[in-house]
């Protein structure tokens, strides 16, 4: 993992003390609170629906096993023992104080972590692949270059005040695991015929109220000239991003009405400028942040033998573990969306265990996933089983990674000023409704969203559901065929929306369909794909 | 009728004005009438409150319910966890919300 330097702790320190003057300044009142709101939300602090809300920023979505006790700490000390993991792989906490906000930002410093980059309109944290480092399908381990993306966009002047906020995603494999092409620029590590290492660049993809799959401007960047390729992309959108209409200031809109050709070929006179100013940063920066993501002391000869004879455990892992690069290793997906429980919340004491769990059992390491779950992803073979047994009992075993029961929900309603409709109840009967399914149906990815911002990413769920307000009552779209993979695709709204009870089921009227017509080997999404929507909106409103 | 509410600087924590003072409760919210503008300024600036606003609201005999389910959530809290609300005691309290 990436430690700081004394030039990453200075900074981090120095913000803090800087927050600390500033909020001390607004309690005081000698700011007021419009003059303070853009410097609360520079350091992740938003005023929601119940108090203020904090959200930490999990660069890539890695964490160490103190950073994650630390998480567990600040929730219980200044929270209410809990924390909501996001779809962006930050944490939220939904009820802090605002005179304790400058201790939590400090007691994060302290192991190495920030709210930096999670508001505002400025690249915002960077995410990546949950299995980086680990995954046996990777070219390359993507989070060194996520870290130097890191490094390039924290404080980036000329970008610090963008048309509108802006998304970025590293991934170094063929599946995508992190929704790369619905982000404003989405990377992907590949290699070239020569083996050499480069940067698929993805620009102009993105979900809210217009989604849109971003298209491939440039197939191969070369790998010491990602920086300024990407400097190039965000140029152009600096320089003629709508400013003027919030609603259609993200760079999808600029890619979209400029054209995919137009768009490139002016980050291609961009770059070209670019390269003559020396703006990328060295290799041996490169190569010194990479020394840092060596692989783990892995054991050699660790044998792939595993006792499957607990039925339970068997299910786990076949459900909720996937292949390693490393014999005799698994990654492990701890899910956080019990059978009717709130997708992505913990306790602190779930937290001090997975942060216990990955010291013991997975070199010190953790990842956020963006659909709110947790990965420990260099776990022995031979010891998962007892670690497997230490999660069940604290909650933490449910097998249903990529299930119904394994719902993306925003905060919705319940927490968020911004929602329309609550997302949480929905997520809590549908799961309620049709875990006891969950293995006949298989890989269903169900996403759900409390307004058209779709921090639940309903546009990208094989089955999506979006929150509105009807004349003050809540109401629920259905969409059908969205994706997020390698073969990304947007859902469909199926027709008139549903009450709460009702789009439960209308849900379960969708896996009817699709159990009933199936053929063999398909998922929800290859039948819908293959039948189209017809026999669905016959069965929801015929 | 108009009720104010916002939240307090300090904490964040919801609060609804019940014609002297800032309280946690909305059955305390009175009708502001035409003045919710002038009680707005005077207390923002005094920093008694934050990011207030008024809101459409109705008399009922169990108190003071506003109209629109947001502003209903924000006086309860969040309907998922009953344990974190105004009143985690009454498990039906869910249902004002809704």
């Amino acid at each position: 993992m990436y430690k700081y330097d004394t030039y990453d702790q200075a900074m981090v320190d120095a913000r803090v003390e800087e927050f600390r003057d500033q909020v001390k300044r607004r309690l005081e009142g000698h700011i007021t609170e419009d003059q303070f709101k853009p410097l609360r939300l520079m350091n992740g602090l938003y005023l929601q629906l119940h108090a203020y809300m904090l959200r930490v920023a999990v660069p890539y979505g890695t964490l160490s096993s103190a950073q994650m006790r630390m998480l567990g700490y600040i929730a219980d000390k200044y929270d209410r023992g809990y924390g909501h993991f996001t779809t962006r792989q930050n944490i939220q906490y939904n009820w802090i104080k605002l005179e304790d906000a400058p201790d939590i930002l400090a007691d994060l410093a302290s192991v190495e972590m920030h709210a930096i980059q999670t508001s505002g309109n400025c690249i915002r944290n960077t995410t990546s692949d949950q299995y980086a480092g680990a995954a046996a399908d990777e070219v390359i381990d993507p989070r060194p270059y996520a870290e130097l993306i890191r490094q390039w966009s924290t404080f980036h002047p000329e970008f610090s005040f963008l048309p509108r906020k802006f998304k970025m995603a590293v991934i170094a494999s063929d599946t995508d695991r992190a929704a790369m092409r619905l982000h404003d620029i989405g990377i992907q590590l590949v290699k070239n015929d020569a083996g050499e290492v480069g940067a698929a660049f993805y620009v102009g993809g993105g979900m809210g109220r217009t989604p849109m799959v971003a298209p491939c401007i440039n197939p191969f960047v070369p790998i010491d000239q990602m920086i300024t390729y990407s400097e190039a992309c965000l140029r152009v959108y600096n320089r003629y991003g709508r400013r003027d209409n919030k609603y259609k200031a993200r760079i999808k809109i600029l890619v979209h009405e400029l054209g995919k050709d137009e768009y490139t070929r002016q980050v291609e006179a961009e770059f070209a400028h670019l390269l003559t100013q020396g703006i990328e940063p060295p290799l041996a920066e490169l190569h010194r942040i990479q020394a840092q993501f060596a692989d783990p002391a892995f054991e050699a000869g660790a044998s792939d033998d595993l006792d499957r004879s607990d039925p339970d455990f068997a299910l786990w892992v076949d459900t909720n573990c996937v292949v390693h690069k490393q014999p005799g290793y698994i990654a492990v997906t701890i899910s956080l969306k019990p059978v009717g429980g709130i997708p992505g919340d913990a306790s602190a004491d779930q937290i001090r265990l997975m942060a216990d769990l990955a010291r013991d059992h997975s070199f010190d390491e953790l990842r956020v996933t963006h659909a709110q779950n947790i990965v420990l992803p260099h776990v022995k073979k031979a010891d998962l089983y007892g670690l497997w047994q230490q999660l069940d009992a604290a909650g933490l075993g449910t097998a249903n990674l990529d299930r119904i029961g394994d719902i993306i929900a925003c905060p919705g309603l319940d927490y968020c000023s911004l929602a329309n409709a609550r997302s949480i109840p929905v997520a809590q009967k549908i799961s309620e409704r049709l875990s006891d399914r969950s293995e006949a149906i298989g890989e269903l990815k169900l996403k759900i969203s409390g307004c058209i911002n779709a921090c639940g990413h309903h546009h990208a769920g094989h089955i999506g559901i979006l929150g509105v307000d009807r004349k003050g009552v809540e109401n629920y779209q259905l969409l059908l065929g969205g994706c997020e993979g390698a073969d990304t695709s947007l859902g469909q709204i199926t027709g008139p929306g549903f009450d709460e009870d009702g789009i439960v089921d209308a849900v379960e009227k969708a896996t009817e369909v699709y159990l009933s017509t199936r053929q063999d080997g398909e998922r929800f999404l290859d039948t819908y794909r293959r039948i189209g929507m017809a026999p669905f909106k016959e069965a929801l409103y015929g | 009728m108009k009720i104010l509410t916002g939240n307090d600087l300090k904490t964040g924590a919801v609060t609804w004005w019940d014609g002297v003072q800032w309280s946690l409760h909305v059955e305390d919210a009175v009708d502001v009438g035409d003045h919710a503008d002038t009680i707005l300024a005077r207390e923002s600036a005094a920093r008694r409150v934050n990011a207030a606003y008024a809101v459409d609201a109705t008399k009922e005999p169990e108190g003071v319910r506003p109209a629109h389910i947001k502003e209903r959530i924000r006086a309860l809290g969040p309907t998922v966890r009953m344990d974190l609300t105004l009143k985690p005691a009454d498990p039906e309290a869910g249902t004002w919300v809704i």
